[in-house]
């Protein structure tokens, strides 16, 4: 009787599990998941493509970087997607630094040094808000990393502006975007066909520049991934290793006793 | 221990501090453990070598941390990008919360099933308790260190908790939060006590161990050792040589998050810097304290649990009583040695009872899921219908089923259940 019980109450708890929750999830109305893409830096061996950050880089500086700041990336950084040094004091020395105060006192301006982290568009926050309806651009420093959905929700972010469906009340300052939660963002379709001019010839469409900036973004949040990836074989290769041998040895100890 | 056969300089040292006796009497030849000993023994040591990982990863962490609001989140990316190796050491620390809280809940699990929390087990069992919510506390700031948006609003709706106690509440709170709001002197007073707790665990686990030397090690069969010769063996060679194996697998699935998945258990939205004046849609605890906001949410005025341990709403309000259920939930297994009434130890003896306990553990799972989920519609339902039961398995199912089943014959000896099962 007892057992009965019990076992009803597995198979109830089981069924509540397994039929009501899509249909929960559905009732909801979320934003639809932004679609997988390949990523050169996918998977256990995933590198960056330093070709495409680099065009990325391109795009960020030409388009994003005028409302959106990258606060924990220096110009140093920037060795990690393959720039050499002469070529990150060139990028560095186009922008106009505020240093000071200098032995008088007094604030100057001097070029960007490769030590410097990457300008802000804004002063301050608040002029960041002010310029843009009152919320200010997000950082992109840890863009990929701060949202669901992490590369492949920036870029469908990216490629998913659209006209809203007809029976979708759009805001007169708002955009429509198929992945944005909610649909509504304050942000205008940034990118389009040959929104930036690629100097090495790639063809300039607007999933190029999205793909490319996101491979970038990827990078800024994760410039360790290389280097984590090539050393997590090593020590897991070495772990196994070492616990092959231990269960060697744990066999040879207790054989006498079985 | 044999003192004529030591090097000279260890001689020296035991006749003046006898620690090479005292380890062997602790971990070596000289500490009697069943021999029948299964892999669910495994996680007291991998507990241990967990607890060993996070204080020196964290000791190295804060030497590059910067408690103070405008600063921590930048202090913490430093580390995740200038510090050498500093990616390694953080996400070393941030994954291993999560193992430490897997381990913890399957060793916990182990001695539910095994009931090694049993005669004269007690006070060893009670102990872990109190490590386990001393982990909890320190996980719980720990978390709010790197200043992200689910650092300041888990911190906000976890300590805000507390105002529900009557009369001191709001008192509890301000001490809390060192002002009148999760600010400046909350982050600071986390960091002190995140970096405090830690030793306190150590001592608590120094307990654990003494309190388990005195009786040994329960075990599969939940009967007591009656023959040492038969039915022991020494902890060295036997079983450091299996717990090193298992630390060696442990590792492995480990250092895979640490490598490969490093944010698997985290949330993304703790990678956007904390903004109170910008609440996230869903605000979610660390997978590990899911069941238990569960159960806290579960407490709404219409759930009928509620309603009658508050009289009709009489005696306190529905967040009092879901605050107090949250405690209770893990305060109610101190008293699993009083609960479970059998003579028996072991599940594997008792059906009834093991069916009970995997209803159970089932449920613990529903109650994480429930946990993650936002509280609308048929989650509501469920969370309240696996609270119930929670409640229901340690109050009113243990006690019944350990006095009314009877178990099945046990094995004559530890020694005896070996030899049948070799057969």
């Amino acid at each position: 009787m007892k057992m009965n019980i019990i076992k009803t109450s597995v198979a109830v708890l089981a069924l509540v599990g397994a039929v009501f929750t899509p249909q929960a999830t559905l009732a909801s109305g979320e934003t639809p998941h932004a679609p997988k893409q390949e990523w050169s830096f996918n998977g256990l061996f995933g590198t960056f493509d330093q070709a495409a950050a680099q065009r990325g880089f391109q795009v960020y500086q030409e388009v994003c970087a005028s409302c959106h700041g990258m606060n924990l990336l220096s110009y140093r950084h920037l060795s990690g997607i393959g720039f050499n040094e002469a070529e990150i004091k060139a990028i560095a020395a186009t922008v106009e630094v505020q240093d000071g105060p200098d032995s008088e006192g007094e604030m100057f301006d001097r070029p960007g040094i490769p030590a410097d982290r990457f300008i802000s568009p804004y002063p301050n926050p608040q002029a960041a808000a002010s310029s843009n309806g009152g919320k200010a651009p997000p950082d992109l420093s840890l863009m990929t990393k701060a949202r669901l959905g992490g590369s492949n929700y920036v870029y469908g972010l990216l490629t998913g502006y659209a006209d809203a469906p007809i029976e979708f009340e759009l805001p007169e300052d708002g955009n429509y975007n198929k992945y944005y939660p909610g649909h509504v963002i304050a942000m205008a379709a940034p990118l389009d066909d040959e929104s930036v001019e690629y100097t090495d010839g790639t063809k300039p469409t607007l999933a190029q520049h999205a793909k490319d900036v996101t491979t970038f973004l990827a990078w800024a949040a994760e410039p360790e991934m290389e280097e984590r990836k090539r050393m997590g074989i090593k020590v897991l290769l070495f772990l196994l290793v070492l616990t092959g041998m231990l269960y060697a040895v744990k066999r040879k100890v207790w054989e006498d006793l079985h | 221990m044999d003192t004529n056969n030591m090097h000279p300089v260890m001689k020296w040292v035991e006749y003046r501090l006898p620690v090479f006796s005292f380890l062997d009497h602790s971990l070596g030849t000289q500490y009697p453990t069943p021999k029948n000993l299964n892999y669910w023994w495994n996680f007291g040591s991998l507990l241990g070598l967990v607890l060993v990982i996070m204080i020196a990863s964290g000791i190295s962490l804060a030497m590059h941390y910067t408690a103070h609001i405008d600063f921590a989140f930048n202090s913490v990316e430093r580390i995740m990008r200038d510090v050498n190796y500093g990616w390694l050491i953080r996400y070393i620390h941030m994954n291993g919360g999560s193992m430490f809280f897997i381990a913890v809940y399957i060793h916990i699990f182990r001695g539910l099933y095994f009931g090694s929390y049993q005669a004269p087990r007690e006070i060893l069992w009670m102990i872990g308790i109190f490590i386990l919510l001393a982990m909890m506390a320190t996980a719980f700031m720990g978390y709010v260190l790197p200043w992200g948006q689910m650092s300041f609003w888990g911190a906000t709706v976890i300590t805000n908790l507390f105002s529900a106690i009557p009369v001191v509440g709001d008192s509890i709170v301000t001490l809390l939060w060192g002002g009148f709001s999760v600010d400046n002197p909350t982050l600071n007073r986390f960091f002190a006590l995140h970096y405090l707790f830690p030793f306190v665990i150590v001592g608590l686990v120094v307990l654990h161990i003494w309190a388990l030397h005195i009786h040994g090690s329960n075990n599969p069969t939940g009967i007591d050792v009656k023959n040492k010769e038969q039915d022991t063996v020494g902890f060295h060679p036997y079983f450091s040589v299996k717990d090193l194996f298992g630390m060696g697998v442990f590792l492995m699935f480990f250092m895979f998050f640490v490598f490969f998945a490093p944010n698997f258990f985290g949330e993304v939205d703790n990678y956007i810097p904390a903004d109170p004046m910008v609440t996230p849609t869903h605000i979610v605890p660390e997978w590990y304290f899911l069941p238990y906001y569960a159960i806290l949410r579960a407490f709404t005025g219409d759930f009928l649990v509620y309603q009658v341990i508050s009289l009709g709403g009489f005696l306190m309000d529905a967040k009092l009583a879901g605050v107090l259920a949250m405690f209770a939930s893990i305060l109610l297994l101190l008293f699993m040695p009083w609960l479970d009434g059998a003579k028996v130890r072991s599940c594997r003896f008792r059906p009834i009872m093991a069916m009970a306990f995997w209803v159970f553990f089932l449920d613990c799972l529903v109650l994480g899921y429930i946990g993650g989920k936002p509280a609308e519609g048929i989650y509501v339902t469920i969370g309240q219908f696996t609270t119930f039961y929670y409640f229901f398995h340690l109050l009113v199912l243990v006690p019944l089923i350990s006095r009314l089943e009877r178990p099945k014959p046990l094995p004559e000896s530890i020694n005896a259940s070996v030899l049948k099962a070799a057969e």
